[in-house]
């Protein structure tokens, strides 16, 4: 098997590539951190097998962010055969500052020149051959969007020459050759020889100051001596370069190195048409007085294209629900059966199927936004703004992600360097409404105001869910994370037309996740809630009517017990215990508190035979203030249990979830008193 | 001596010094962002908080602190 660690700076179409030699998906995106973990993918190529290991893309071996490191670390530490470095054709001087430093590493590697497809049509012309013979390592042009040349790389990858160290041909600045000749000739005299390192990469090495060449060569004989020609070495570049610090000194190297390759091996045509084009719709997207309103407008417009767009299947898959319902219950003569099945799993699951639709418009923005490069324009855009509220800029790439779901927020939160950024960040996630707590919404604007106007309570659901989380941030900078501010240097990438098939795939896989939660995770939820609203059984007096047991059964079941014994804490929120039970089981998952109603008010049908539809049944058993107060605790309160396990993970500590909990269950209630107060005088 | 922040809107220039060290340094290198590159400002945020540059036919973003450690002299 050859172990293939794939290493790029952020935005050279790393996972795309892979994808297209595997068919199979990982996420890609258009600004930096779609890669915040390392991914695996297994193909077998003639009889190889080829393990591909997609690390986050890094601008430098530097450690620079949390994702950085993730890459880094695995170069230096893990067993791998192989290193693919993947580079955007078009960009050829910037990325070839990590190829060099991946180089120093002396690996076997093969250098992919992605995306040539754009840099022909840009009119850049870059000579391979020349390219390989310089760097002395095979070079390939690929386009992974177009498939091209993917066959030639793993053609390249079962053949190349392994030997676990290949010695490339990078050639440093006159001072410091000659510096790397005189350490050489020193160490060729003495005859000495290391292990696996040839003598002019020993010479690199000490010249770079590296701890362990030099934990090495200490216990030696020779050491004496050469620490005195190394001293004098260092002596001679110090003077030449004005600067004592190598590090410095060969980052510098590092860009001359690039620059001088780029410089015979590429031939740049006419001006570039799409270079232009990028800076004309960044004139108008990022204008200073347009660019907030624009993201704004886009902004409302996508809520409004959730709600509209989504609400027209919905009609029919909650009528469809409803018929499914009567005309399994007819066809079912066992009582207990007929409502386990009707009253639980189709109420429960059907409730939550309902916003299918939505959540996929959603989604589908979302991923519009990643893959254009519009976000990072965004972070730029807000950089400013959110600077005053203890934010960074690029907090807006995790909170955004947050609007599909908090769990992969939580992870590209790395590519947040400082820690408190990354804390805050990740605090404030909750707030910004994720995919499952859209039923919710949905469900209650539906069925408290006019379709009209519901796109927008929509946005300003998001809206308010957004600035509070501003204040969060802005209170947990003063009280909690004080601390300096980080830099923000932001690569803003070429906007790129989004591929139908990408969009098309995330739509597919994210319908394909939902429909499986709803089946499986949903569809048993559904069952434990129905049958702790179900049990324990009563015997019906003579005295009472059918619908008054009907009530005194489900008040006083298993699920009507807890409800009823939380329910003091939520007076002052308006809340009856049918409401608050449906917040309580929401906390293993968002979904559950529309599929808690509809088991919940489908089981009170028969108290209320006019209400058809899950939608009317809500707008006749909850008050409007209740129903805003619900919508504000839903949208700040606790995230789901899975989301909360990825918190504790990616906070690197317990406590912080605890503070996690106090923080958004005291600002759920205090603002959910708030609303429902002011709801009632609105009323 | 000039920095990045007091250029005009599509105004051109040579960097001259990065005055930035450590990790920021390095980050400006990674970006191309190096003593002798050439560096165009292309968009400002209001209050020139924050600034956009063009380096190499690479766009990257800056805060107005950043700009000012990184100083340039005017050249066609």
């Amino acid at each position: 098997m050859i172990k293939i660690a794939v290493v790029g700076q952020p935005n050279v179409g790393k996972s795309m590539l892979i994808n297209s030699i595997s068919n199979n998906h990982l996420k890609v995106g258009n600004f930096s951190g779609v890669t915040v973990e390392k991914k695996e993918v297994f193909i077998n190529f003639k009889g190889t097998e080829l393990d591909f290991i997609d690390l986050p893309g890094s601008y430098s071996l530097k450690d620079f962010t949390p994702d950085e490191k993730v890459t880094s670390d695995f170069l230096k530490n893990e067993q791998y055969n192989l290193i693919i470095n993947v580079v955007d054709s078009t960009h050829l001087k910037k990325n070839l500052y990590l190829t060099n430093q991946l180089l120093e590493l002396n690996r076997d590697m093969i250098l992919v020149l992605n995306m040539i497809d754009e840099a022909d049509k840009k009119d850049i012309d870059i000579d391979v051959e020349q390219l390989s013979s310089l760097l002395g390592i095979p070079v390939l042009k690929v386009s992974a969007s177009e498939k091209r040349g993917i066959s030639e790389l793993l053609e390249e990858i079962v053949t190349v020459d392994r030997f676990g160290n290949s010695e490339n041909k990078v050639i440093y600045s006159g001072p410091i050759e000659e510096e790397i000749g005189n350490i050489v000739k020193f160490l060729d005299e003495r005859d000495f020889k290391d292990k696996v390192l040839s003598n002019r990469k020993v010479a690199i090495k000490l010249l770079q100051n590296s701890t362990e060449m030099l934990e090495k060569l200490h216990n030696t004989l020779l050491w004496v001596e050469l620490s005195e020609t190394l001293r004098e070495s260092l002596e001679h570049i110090y003077i030449h370069f004005q600067e004592k610090n190598m590090e410095n000194i060969f980052s510098e190297e590092r860009v001359a190195i690039a620059t001088g390759l780029v410089r015979e091996t590429v031939k740049f045509g006419t001006p570039k048409k799409s270079k232009c084009l990028t800076r004309k719709i960044d004139d108008i997207l990022i204008h200073k007085l347009f660019g907030i309103p624009i993201f704004l407008f886009l902004m409302w417009g996508l809520f409004q294209l959730t709600f509209e767009i989504g609400s027209i299947p919905m009609d029919w898959i909650d009528s469809g629900v409803g018929a499914l319902g009567e005309f399994v219950g007819a066809r079912i003569g066992d009582e207990f059966f007929r409502s386990l099945i009707v009253d639980g799993i189709i109420s429960g699951v059907g409730a939550v199927l309902l916003f299918l639709p939505n959540i996929l418009i959603l989604f589908l923005g979302i991923a519009l936004l990643e893959t254009t490069g519009y976000m990072s324009r965004v972070a730029f855009l807000l950089d400013g703004f959110f600077h005053r509220f203890g934010l960074h800029g690029k907090s807006f790439i995790p909170l955004v992600t947050g609007f599909g779901c908090s769990i992969p927020a939580y992870m590209s939160a790395r590519t947040l360097k400082n820690e408190k950024d990354r804390l805050i960040t990740m605090f404030i996630i909750g707030f910004m409404s994720c995919g499952a707590k859209l039923p919710v919404y949905v469900l209650f604007i539906s069925a408290f105001f006019p379709v009209e106007d519901a796109g927008n309570y929509l946005f300003a659901i998001y809206l308010f869910g957004a600035m509070f989380g501003l204040i969060g941030a802005k209170i947990l900078r003063v009280l909690v994370f004080k601390g300096e501010d980080e830099p923000f240097v932001m690569e803003l990438p070429t906007y790129r037309m989004p591929s139908l098939f990408l969009l098309w795939h995330t739509v597919k896989s994210q319908a394909l996740m939902y429909l499986k939660k709803a089946g499986t995770f949903i569809l048993v939820a559904s069952m434990i809630i129905w049958f702790a609203s179900n049990f324990p059984k009563y015997n019906q007096s003579e005295n009472i009517s059918d619908i008054e047991f009907q009530k005194y059964s489900l008040e006083n079941s298993y699920l009507g017990m807890i409800g009823k014994s939380t329910q003091p804490f939520f007076e002052p929120l308006g809340f009856d215990w049918q409401l608050t039970i449906a917040l309580e089981t929401g906390i293993a998952a968002k979904e559950i508190v529309v599929a808690t109603l509809g088991v919940l008010y489908s089981l009170g049908d028969e108290v209320d035979e006019t209400s058809e539809t899950l939608l009317e049944r809500i707008h006749d058993n909850i008050p409007f203030a209740s129903a805003v107060a619900f919508i504000v605790f839903v949208m700040v309160y606790l995230p789901c249990f899975a989301a909360s396990i990825v918190f504790i993970k990616e906070s690197g500590k317990k406590i912080y979830f605890l503070y996690l909990v106090i923080f958004t269950t005291f600002s759920a209630y205090l603002l959910s008193f708030i609303a429902y107060n002011i709801a009632k005088i609105l009323e | 001596m000039k920095t990045l922040i007091e250029l005009r809107k599509n105004e051109k220039a040579i960097i001259t010094k990065v005055i930035a060290t450590g990790d920021l340094r390095e980050r400006f290198i990674s970006f191309g962002i190096t003593k002798g590159s050439k560096i165009e400002l292309k968009n400002c945020s209001a209050n020139r908080d924050n600034i956009e540059v063009d380096i190499d036919g690479v766009f990257v973003a800056l805060r107005k602190d950043e700009a000012k450690q990184i100083e340039v002299s005017k050249n066609d």
